[in-house]
């Protein structure tokens, strides 16, 4: 008998901090049966990833409004091979311009929801990607 | 995998502590098999757990107790000796409608991130309503086969019936905050039974000395009684005498000193100044001190792999019966059960039975 949850980490990287739209989203998450780590905000790309890592999660949803996503992603993201967490399904949300998104999507951002993406397009894009 | 796994936990690998916590969660087969195999490696480590009403501040005392555990009072680390390394299993309620569950503990131990001597795991209760997760007690043997000295375990927000954790820590904080109630709630059954150390948090909130009061004269009612106290739920001969670094009773007699014997400190803190937390890590460890020349120690450690046989037991037979009995034989019973024609214990012996 296996009992597998699905594990997500909602972590806010870099300085804004506006974190109800994070909160929406993990009780969204909640809401769909999963299991959210929350860690707050003001997180360095160094302490998302060592929870990442603690916490064995199946997703890392990394919420950010202060325009820094283009300097602190691809640090999370490198640190996140660096653990051997390749597998790990990575989303974004926030203020992110378009133009920004095929090249967080070329460093392995699987997903970038924008203001106005109703919160079962998220729920189901995390369990299309990890089925 | 398991062998790899277990390959890796008992290296210290992260990665592979997680995975493994991770299995045990999810009660996967092999979760059996790395426990089995891991067990040898483990009963090295202290295990205390925290536990009190929500929003009294467990997480923030965690966080305070683990960052003077790895670097003494000011910060340096070094201080006292080696610093121990920490492990921490923080469990939040599962919703029981969604099964989903925030695990929003790490908010507050923001201060322990980077330290490769401390590792964290929130856990979802996932419907177990004793204050743990099923898998606590298995994710804890983890971390101590790991090589984690001091493993904290953080409960659910526990009032007064969550008990399981007495079961599990040797030793266990119980943290109150001021204006919770009326001296009456001080003598109800109960968490604050299972207390070997009492920390007032919040105490610069008003009230706090009331609080401690009212502890201390539940304590004081305690002493005055019999020889022998139910402690973590068994019958055990103990006379309390005053050995916990607090002041004596204020009232009566002692009975005629048992120096082993432990009364619960009361020690008033601010978990998110830091204050009131080298005292209550000094007790933590006077605690340990006393379980092992007291010889509870063993006791204890008897005590819960009898608990542990048990629950397994339980599980697995209860498995196994419904296993036998599923489909149409159970479904019969359970209607007879609702026309009355049987009752749920005759129901139950003859599954048993056969």
């Amino acid at each position: 008998m296996t009992d597998k949850k699905i594990r997500v980490l909602i972590a806010k990287p870099g300085l804004d901090g506006h974190d109800r739209g994070a909160k929406v989203i993990a009780r969204a998450l909640r809401d769909a049966g999963m299991e959210v780590v929350y860690t707050g905000i003001r997180q360095t790309p160094e302490m998302i990833v060592e929870a990442a890592l603690q916490e064995d999660v199946d997703v890392v949803g990394l919420s950010i409004l202060s325009g820094a996503h283009m300097a602190l992603f691809p640090r999370i993201m490198d640190l996140m091979r660096q653990h051997g967490l390749d597998d790990v399904l990575v989303v974004a949300g926030g203020i992110i311009p378009d133009e920004d998104v095929p090249a967080l999507q070329a460093m392995g951002v699987k997903g970038v929801f924008g203001p106005g993406t109703s919160t079962d397009t998220i729920v189901r894009f995390i369990r299309e990607h990890l089925s | 995998m398991t062998d790899h796994l277990v390959e890796g936990v008992l290296a210290g690998d992260r990665r592979a502590i997680a995975r493994t916590i991770s299995l045990i969660e999810d009660n996967g087969a092999e979760a059996q098999a790395t426990l089995a195999a891991l067990h040898p490696h483990t009963g090295r480590a202290h295990i205390v757990g925290v536990t009190g009403p929500p929003g009294s501040g467990k997480s923030s005392l965690v966080n305070a107790l683990a960052l003077y555990f790895r670097r003494g009072a000011t910060g340096e680390r070094g201080e006292g000796g080696s610093p121990k390394t920490v492990g921490i299993i923080a469990v939040d309620p599962t919703s029981p409608f969604s099964g989903g569950a925030i695990l929003g503990d790490r908010i507050r131990m923001r201060d322990l991130a980077g330290d490769p001597g401390i590792f964290i795991r929130s856990m979802a209760s996932r419907g177990s309503l004793g204050g743990l997760a099923w898998a606590t007690a298995d994710a804890v043997k983890v971390l101590d086969a790991a090589g984690f000295e001091l493993i904290f375990i953080e409960t659910v927000g526990a009032g007064q019936a969550e008990v399981d954790i007495a079961r599990t820590a040797h030793t266990t904080v119980v943290v109150e905050v001021p204006g919770l109630g009326d001296d009456v709630q001080a003598i109800k059954a109960g968490i604050l039974e299972i207390a070997d150390i009492f920390a007032v948090n919040k105490a610069d909130h008003e009230g706090a000395d009331h609080a401690v009061m009212a502890l201390r004269m539940m304590l004081d009612l305690d002493l005055g009684g019999t020889a022998t106290v139910l402690h973590h739920g068994r019958l055990m001969e103990v006379v309390r005498t005053v050995t916990g670094g607090e002041e004596p009773p204020s009232q009566g007699p002692l009975p005629p000193a048992r120096p082993s014997a432990w009364r619960p400190p009361i020690f008033k803190t601010i978990a998110t100044r830091h204050e009131g937390v080298v005292d209550l890590a000094t007790a933590i460890l006077a605690h340990r001190a006393y379980l092992e020349q007291s010889g509870q120690l063993v006791q204890r450690e008897r005590e819960r792999a009898a608990a542990e046989l048990e629950t397994i037991i339980q599980q697995e037979s209860l498995r196994r019966v419904l296993a036998c009995a599923q489909g149409e034989k159970l479904a019969a019973l359970i209607d007879r059960i609702v026309r009355r024609e049987i009752d749920p214990y005759t129901a139950s012996q003859h599954l048993l039975g056969g």
